[in-house]
């Protein structure tokens, strides 16, 4: 028998250029204790606890053990870590709550990237033999995903741009995110994306509790349940893949149940505006879709914790009643090389 | 209370010995010689560069074939500032190649003059650095051609060669900005005026020394400072028989955990001041600080009595 999985509640720190003032922990802690108070659960109530994190963005081993105190780990808890954006975790989580062996689970994530150079730390992810040596940095494995798309006439510069200022004019009403408003778009990165095509580097955190059943009722108001969650990588090499689509997005959204019935909302993991091209066209949204009202990645781009922000953001529109179906997506390695699709459903409010 | 954020360079290197299969091997003896290889799959499709598995069906590939050193280019990106390690120092293009004879596209470099002199279905060659160790940096770059494309040249390499290459040193260097967050800056700042401060839960009330910020039992945040020591007892400790690198310390020596007066766990340190086989649980030590150092430079006997094992038994 499946269980039925719940978002319960989501919480998240300003997303900041840099918080050297805090140490990992120190800067985790707080929203860990914000999504228990959401819930008015305690740790010990929790009875699975998952994060995802990477020691190459701040350069400090194992830095996912010490988080752990933020947690209250100690006597051992029933704990996993995943070297891989938050939404990874919460994939685990979820399928733990699935088993049974567990009825809520605590997931979170975070990364602190101004410590280092993240341009050059995301090369270290790539091809050992082929990739890593030419130190190709992340903007420009982007920008050669961008040229391909241009070349072929699905975007153009303005185009670009356009999904640029729409996301940091949507992020005004975020007060989370690290760039509102109208930014200019600058000079060429990498050409042919600007300034305003990268994400900004910040450091930040996330955390979701998901709870099943009857325990996700009694904690939320108007839980978001998970229908459907997928993930699905290609191959390796860029030039193995057709750059300007995204065939792992599309089946994991077709395993999620994406294509079912329509969506009113999508929270994209896009990190570059490129990027959103190819997911729009993936996922088969139409103007009708309400894409990133949080502003995305654009305006708050957390290395490691930025997809789990996606869920997360969705499913808090669910909750607050603004969403009654929606999508969210995280991507992991270069040019979207991997990718997770779930789909969040509220029940019928009874106001309608 | 605000302090200034501690702040130093971190330099984080990791040279791994990586082994190669038999097609990167190939692949990559194949560059020193100036050959270039690709892998054929079941389907009849060549892959540039060589991988050891199908990529859509994970089939072992074994069948070389050599490819030319002309192709087209399938995507770039004008990269007007170079970044350490990259191919080139000034400003270049980054290309996706479809060399003749492959169906797929090679990540490298691009030396043009400028953006307006690229773009994607230009006719461009391998440029052969002059120093090739057989690693894909053997290719110095790619260079502008005007080779005509789909050249019937025959290539027929078989992708044996005279001592091949069976690894490569991946060369890897990050630096960062390291800073300790609140509770250890407080810790560090505490040590150049030779205190040791912990921090106290505020709900289990237990001190830890180093404070990291957090309680690992409550979970909570940890911010009251107490000073422990100086004093302290020797909780347990090993005798050290083997030299460090880099460590002027005669051996052997102790190495022991010390639970400071009004700590709530031991931290460890050196124990000096006393012969190594008379070191035991129980000693009571204080540390030694020398001029200059950042921290203790080790403990010695304070020359009490022994604590009571009951008084640090939950300190074990």
């Amino acid at each position: 028998m499946t269980r039925e999985i719940a978002v319960v509640a989501f919480a998240q720190t300003d997303h900041r250029r840099t918080s050297e003032e805090l140490s990992e922990v120190e800067m985790l802690m707080p929203v860990l204790h914000e999504v228990l108070d959401r819930t008015g659960l305690k740790t010990s109530d929790i009875g699975f606890t998952c994060s995802g994190s990477s020691d190459y963005l701040a350069g400090r081993a194992f830095s996912f053990t010490l988080a752990l105190d933020g947690v209250g780990a100690w006597p051992p808890i029933s704990e996993s870590h995943v070297e891989m954006d938050g939404a990874w975790a919460l994939y685990e989580a979820w399928t733990k709550l699935l088993t049974g062996d567990a009825d809520t689970a605590l997931v979170y994530s975070y990364g602190k990237s101004s410590p280092g150079s993240v341009r050059d730390v995301l090369t270290r992810q790539l091809d050992p033999y082929y990739l890593a040596p030419l130190w190709p940095d992340s903007v420009a494995l982007a920008a050669l995903q961008a040229q391909a798309l241009i070349d072929e006439g699905y975007t153009d510069e303005p185009a670009l741009a356009a999904v640029a200022a729409r996301s940091r004019a949507d992020a005004q009403t975020n007060s989370h995110a690290q760039l509102r408003g109208s930014v200019p778009h600058g000079d060429y990165v990498v050409r042919p994306l600007r300034t305003g095509d990268c994400p900004p580097i910040g450091d930040g955190a996330a955390a979701v509790i998901l709870a099943a059943g009857e325990r996700a009722r009694e904690l939320c108001e108007r839980p978001a349940w998970i229908r459907g969650i997928d993930h699905r990588i290609e191959a390796h090499s860029l030039g193995v893949r057709e750059l300007t689509d995204s065939p792992s997005t599309r089946l994991a959204a077709e395993k999620a149940g994406a294509f079912e019935r329509p969506v009113d909302t999508a929270e994209l993991h896009a990190p570059f505006t490129s990027q959103e091209v190819v997911l729009r066209k993936a996922l088969r949204l139409d103007d009708g879709v309400r894409v990133n009202p949080s502003g995305g990645a654009l305006a708050a781009n957390p290395i490691m914790a930025a997809g789990l922000i996606r869920i997360g953001e969705a499913a808090a529109r669910i909750h607050r009643g603004e969403s009654d179906r929606a999508l969210a997506h995280a991507t992991s390695g270069p040019c979207l090389q991997q990718n997770l699709v779930a789909v969040l459903e509220g029940e019928p409010r009874h106001d309608q | 209370m605000t302090t200034e954020v501690l702040k130093a360079p971190l330099v984080v290197e990791f040279p791994f010995t990586r082994s190669l299969g038999p097609v990167q091997s190939a692949f990559l003896t194949g560059l020193r010689e100036q050959v270039v290889l690709g892998v054929r799959t079941a389907d009849g499709r060549t892959l540039v560069p060589p991988v050891e598995y199908d990529p859509v069906t994970a089939a072992e590939l074994r069948d070389l074939v050599q490819v030319a050193p002309t192709g087209t280019v399938t995507t770039w990106a004008w990269n007007h500032a170079p970044r350490r390690g990259q191919p080139l120092d000034t400003p270049f293009a980054w290309v996706l190649v479809r060399l003749d004879g492959a169906d797929t596209a090679l990540l490298h470099a691009l030396d043009a003059p400028g953006p307006d002199a690229v773009h994607t279905g230009m006719r461009v060659r391998v440029r052969w650095a002059a120093q090739r160790s057989g690693a894909i940096t053997d290719i110095a770059c790619f260079e502008p051609s005007d080779s005509a494309s789909g050249s019937n040249e025959v290539f027929g390499h078989n992708g044996q060669f005279e001592s091949m290459v069976t690894g490569i040193v991946a060369e890897a260097r990050l630096d960062y900005t390291y800073s300790p967050g609140r509770a250890q800056t407080d810790y560090i700042n505490a040590l150049a005026e030779r205190r040791i401060v912990g921090e106290r839960c505020p709900s289990c009330r237990k001190v830890y020394v180093p404070p990291r910020g957090a309680c690992p039992t409550c979970g909570v945040a940890t911010a009251e400072q107490v000073e422990v020591g100086p004093g302290g007892t020797v909780t347990t400790y090993c005798i050290v028989n083997i030299k460090a690198r880099n460590l002027d310390i005669e051996v052997p020596y102790v190495y022991a955990h010390i639970a400071l007066d009004g700590a709530g766990l031991a931290l460890h340190g050196r124990i000096g001041g006393i012969p190594y086989d008379q070191v035991r649980m129980g000693l009571r030590v204080e540390p030694v600080w020398t001029e200059g150092g950042r921290y203790p430079d080790h403990y010695r006997p304070t020359g009490e009595p022994d604590a009571d094992y009951e008084t640090y038994k939950e300190l074990l």
